[in-house]
């Protein structure tokens, strides 16, 4: 992709409507899917998506952040802005993988947490800081792939893993630039001036060792030129794979530790 | 003269009442119930308004004295160097007169202590700098911290004060919030006790981390505790806040803290929880 695209021209692409979403990546790279709903407590929050997933004869659990592409489906999914009952969908999802040693595999996109006064209510602080604590004990190995928006908080409640990779075009950051230029210039449309400083890009983030590993794009991703990325995504997955295959539970989670220790 | 106190109360009053560098001997006004209070009476008081009962914010040395037992006090990494991982213009001239008025090396004091008799480590942040934002040297102090206490099989308690993550650093802010839950997941994997106690405010990333995962968490009466500010959430909706949205006695409602505790009793408090 030309690498004259601005930071602000990639967080338009993150966000574009035609960007593929977790279960158009989760329906190009696995054999099988099997969604499971709920988060046993009081609801199912359609912003997040998960289940059981295979490629070949490995199985895996899958959870993704999930956008909707018109009005109807934004209201079953909210955007993609979970709530607590889907970070706790979420850790349910993934405890379960631990149980039956299977590799997690999440794809981070969001604008972020929900900020409504019921995720307030149902403790989305709490929500996110249980995921924090909780995903880093797992132990079993864990992936992300931030294929859109990697909104703050939201994101990286799916994001204490063993490695996390990047498409060319997603961000991944501390707040979004409308945001940033608010609190620290206290002029929102200076949002793509803040969108250079702020390194959100996947180049930059790899630059400071925030992620491993970035996917390029020769174009914008759509629905319909998604397939070359995907089989990259699903081989990288099979090589992530068959790298901790040979390491100990305990060696999984230190390294992990060490992993965002150094951050 | 009676117009000298006046001026002195309209000019300054805020920013005194919001931390505890209270000179002697003046009068201050109260920016929740505009009543003209002498100081003495104030810092007498636990920092709280005679008149009305606002808490009003202390700095990390004062909360310190009225937790610890007196002279317990050894501070743990006092002095970070300075990051500034985005380079951000004039980040670091801001943070050189910050700790110049302030007289604090960060947001965050660390070390370890001692409350009516037993060990603990324990953390207070201020407000004061940057509004307690978090960035890596808070990140950083804390989780030494939390690994020092673990190490030296401490009950851990830290007062949580915060506007949420430093802006001006960026990613690097966000990934502070992992590596504090991190280093507890491991302290409560050798089975110690981490109290948190809640201070006015706590919201952002600090309460969607380590704030909200305490063994027990406290809270101070009023104190606003919150994910996303009030303003976003009021944008968001469209509408106003229901009263007593996100305060400390609506996290109790809602069953996400266990206590809220008055100042005078916080260290009778604490001392029962770290000896049970």
């Amino acid at each position: 992709m030309s690498s004259e695209l601005t930071a602000w021209d990639r967080v338009q692409i993150a966000r574009g409507k035609e960007r593929p979403t977790s279960l158009d990546y989760i329906g190009a790279i696995f054999n099988k899917f099997m969604e499971l709903h709920g988060d046993r407590l009081c609801r199912d929050d359609g912003a997040i998506v998960g289940g059981l997933a295979a490629i070949d004869d490995v199985s895996f659990t899958v959870i993704g952040q999930q956008k909707g592409r018109n009005l109807k489906e934004n209201k079953k999914r909210n955007y993609g802005m979970p709530c607590p009952e889907g970070y706790r969908k979420a850790l349910r999802l993934m405890k379960q993988a631990e149980k039956f040693n299977r590799p997690i595999i999440c794809f981070i996109d969001t604008p972020g947490a929900y900020c409504g006064i019921e995720a307030e209510e149902r403790g989305q602080g709490e929500a996110i800081a249980r995921n924090l604590f909780e995903m880093s004990g797992l132990k079993v190995p864990i992936l992300s792939i931030v294929i859109g928006e990697g909104g703050s908080g939201g994101a990286l409640a799916l994001g204490v893993s063993n490695e996390v990779w990047m498409l060319e075009n997603s961000t991944y950051s501390i707040l979004s630039p409308e945001g940033f230029a608010s609190i620290l210039w206290k002029d929102s449309k200076r949002a793509n001036e803040a969108a250079e400083v702020m390194k959100i890009t996947a180049d930059d983030l790899k630059n400071m060792k925030i992620i491993e590993h970035v996917f390029p794009e020769t174009e914008p991703l759509c629905v319909e030129n998604i397939d070359m990325v995907a089989a990259s995504i699903r081989d990288g997955i099979i090589a992530f794979v068959t790298r901790y295959k040979e390491k100990s539970k305990e060696e999984i989670v230190a390294e992990r530790y060490k992993r965002f220790r150094n951050m | 003269m009676l117009k000298d106190m006046f001026k002195k109360t309209s000019s300054q009053s805020k920013k005194m009442l919001n931390s505890a560098q209270i000179p002697d001997g003046l009068f201050q006004k109260c920016v929740k119930c505009n009543e003209i209070l002498y100081a003495e009476d104030v810092v007498s008081n636990y920092y709280i308004c005679p008149n009305c009962g606002s808490y009003f914010r202390i700095s990390p040395r004062e909360r310190l004295s009225m937790v610890l037992d007196k002279g317990s006090f050894i501070e743990w990494n006092e002095e970070l160097p300075i990051s500034d991982p985005l380079n951000f213009p004039g980040y670091k001239q801001k943070l050189k007169h910050v700790k110049t008025v302030t007289n604090l090396d960060e947001a965050v004091i660390t070390g370890e202590g001692i409350i009516n008799g037993t060990n603990v480590a324990i953390g207070v942040m201020s407000s004061d700098f940057l509004m307690g934002s978090m960035g890596e040297v808070v990140g950083e102090k804390i989780t030494r911290l939390i690994e020092g206490a673990t190490e030296k099989k401490l009950p851990l308690i830290i007062f949580c004060c915060s506007g949420g993550a430093r802006m001006q650093e960026g990613i690097v802010s966000l990934m502070q919030m992992a590596k504090t839950s991190q280093a507890l997941k491991k302290h409560d994997g050798e089975g110690l006790l981490y109290v948190a106690v809640l201070t006015d405010p706590t919201t952002g990333g600090v309460m969607a981390s380590f704030a909200m995962l305490g063994d027990v968490i406290l809270a101070e009466p009023g104190a606003l505790i919150g994910f996303a500010g009030p303003r976003v959430i009021e944008q968001t909706i469209g509408q106003k806040l229901p009263e007593g949205f996100q305060r400390a006695e609506f996290l109790l409602e809602h069953g996400f803290i266990d206590k809220i505790v008055k100042r005078s009793k916080l260290k009778q408090t604490l001392s029962i929880l770290i000896k049970s």
